[in-house]
């Protein structure tokens, strides 16, 4: 925090000046960069098309939706269901997974550099493709299904559970795993004796961390025909059914609200 | 000294000479009846899952070919024609659309983030703000590009929408937590200058938060950028749309191409994240 000399004597800046020229030139990129992407969106002729019937597109769809068609929820409680076990089974399927990778990952217990890059390179594709896409590929080999959203659940989450996990392996203390070490104990031992008990409350974190983010992924995988109440969605929106939709609506507000209460207060317990 | 004369015979029963790893649940039969819980709940997920093993099996050599048919990855669609042109168009189009929601939310966030925290808005704007929040969390990016795609039209004004409204469910309940668990003193220091409530945000709450939300929003634009690849799906614009079309036109090697590139641009989004934030701090 320099002090600048003025004429009227010294005054206190928060920063010096190049460094203040440097933020705001920062800035001045940054808004002419956003600027830009938006001219690039907003250089669509259609969009002004649409505009002026937004309002009247929007009461009209609220019109149609209210009210909710109550007795539909006697056919959702299977597809909830469904929803729910892809999340659940999805994300214990990744969380076994996740563990050899998140140790290949980590610096400190990774075997070789070479080994290091792969599972980074695992982490990273699964990450990136989002579970409905992993799930479009998979309805073509697996057939659409439950099957399908499952698997796709689970290779989105070995990404991000490894990712989690192998930050953790690599935050530990050295010490526990040097007196594991001392008594003779193989690099397998250590892991299982020195580095697993450690890092056994962020992995029971994580599992609850991801499975409230699956529940909210698993709503959606039936739009492209991988089981639970998207397929629901799908139908009813597909045949303009709209207070059906305004209920699955309902449902997944309620599935979403459940899981995260449940996860908030597992996660409680565990910490 | 002579080994003989020393002891070695085990003091048989006061000390134990096997080690057992603590159970991760202490209390014996609470750890029966979660072990037994969670066998029933297998049993049941797996007994109502109504998996078709045999057409899953028959489409185990299909894909195989499937994923052959992914290799290599090229630009040049079943017809011979190069549409490269097409994937950067599509990603720019992503790029941009990820840039535009990542900002309007993050605008949108700071009002809504300031009146859900505890410590500094009333209790009905807190309600009210955290109603905001719980409901754009809810719903995944594609369930509001299907409405916005309603409202909007085709396109990525519809995904950008989406994606906007998607950011202020994560930014704007980050914000608020994170204003929730800002240090008391240095808030009492600067209440104590007389300052009013704008400047007491942004003198005592903002520069506490400031360093952690930008971390966020570089990680909030990697996820729009991922997420914009699936708005695409259902009509919302960006590589998600070519994407879609690659797949039901059978032209996997390109929707390799795009799925490769989507995998490199957020990988070059992490480590520049990493940097950005070492630059801030």
């Amino acid at each position: 925090m320099p002090i600048i000399q003025t004429p009227g004597g010294p005054t206190w800046q928060r920063r010096t000046t190049p460094k203040q020229l440097i933020i705001w030139f920062s800035w001045l990129v940054g808004i002419a960069v956003v600027v830009f992407a938006w001219l690039r969106i907003a250089d669509n002729d259609l969009l002004w098309v649409y505009m002026p019937t937004v309002g009247r597109e929007a009461t009209d769809m609220v019109s149609r939706m209210v009210p909710p068609k109550w007795s539909y929820i006697d056919v959702l409680w299977k597809p909830i269901w469904d929803t729910l076990n892809i999340a659940t089974i999805g994300t214990v399927m990744a969380m076994i997974l996740a563990v050899p990778i998140a140790f290949a990952a980590a610096v400190n217990t990774t075997p070789h550099r070479a080994v290091r890059a792969v599972a980074l390179f695992i982490i990273v594709a699964s990450r990136s493709v989002n579970s409905l896409i992993w799930a479009l590929a998979l309805v073509f080999i697996l057939g659409p299904g439950i099957l399908a959203g499952t698997l796709a659940i689970g290779l989105r989450s070995i990404g991000g559970c490894s990712k989690l996990l192998y930050e953790a392996i690599e935050e530990i203390d050295h010490k526990q795993v040097e007196a594991i070490e001392a008594t003779g104990a193989s690099r397998l031992q250590q892991m299982a004796y020195g580095i697993m008990p450690q890092v056994m409350p962020t992995f029971a974190g994580v599992a609850v961390f991801r499975w409230d983010i699956n529940v909210r992924g698993s709503t959606i995988l039936g739009l492209v025909g991988a089981g639970g109440i998207g397929l629901q969605l799908s139908g009813s929106m597909a045949t303009l059914a709209w207070t059906q939709v305004s209920m699955i609506l309902i449902a997944i507000l309620g599935t979403v609200v459940i899981s995260e209460y449940v996860s908030a207060k597992v996660r409680h317990a565990i910490i | 000294m002579s080994g003989s004369s020393f002891d070695t015979s085990k003091p048989s029963g006061s000390f134990p000479d096997t080690w057992k790893k603590p159970p991760f649940i202490k209390n014996k039969t609470l750890r029966w009846l979660v072990y037994l819980a969670v066998i029933l709940y297998f049993a049941a997920a797996f007994g109502t899952m109504d998996i078709n093993w045999t057409r899953a099996y028959e489409g185990l050599p299909r894909g195989a070919e499937f994923i052959a048919s992914f290799f290599p990855p090229t630009m040049i669609d079943s017809n011979g024609v190069d549409v490269s042109g097409t994937i950067v168009e599509g990603i720019l189009e992503s790029i941009w659309m990820a840039i535009v929601a990542t900002v309007a939310g993050i605008i949108l966030s700071v009002p809504i983030g300031l009146g859900a925290s505890r410590n500094l808005a009333p209790t009905p704007v807190y309600l009210f703000c955290r109603g905001i929040i719980a409901s754009s969390r809810t719903f995944p990016e594609v369930i509001l590009a299907i409405f916005a795609v309603k409202l909007f039209g085709f396109g990525s004004f519809a995904g950008l929408v989406a994606l906007s409204i998607g950011t202020i469910g994560f930014f704007a309940k980050l914000l608020a937590e994170d204003i929730e668990i800002t240090a008391k003193s240095p808030n009492e220091a600067i209440e104590s200058t007389g300052a009013g409530w704008f400047q007491w945000v942004n003198y005592a709450i903002q520069p506490q938060v400031l360093p952690r939300m930008i971390g966020l929003s570089v990680y909030r634009l990697d996820i729009n950028f991922r997420e914009s690849a699936v708005v695409g799906i259902v009509g919302g614009g960006g590589i998600g749309a070519t994407l879609k079309t690659s797949f039901e036109r059978y032209d996997f090697s390109i929707s390799a191409t795009i799925l490769l590139s989507i995998i490199i641009i957020v990988m070059m989004l992490e480590y520049s994240s990493g940097y950005l934030r070492k630059w801030v701090q």
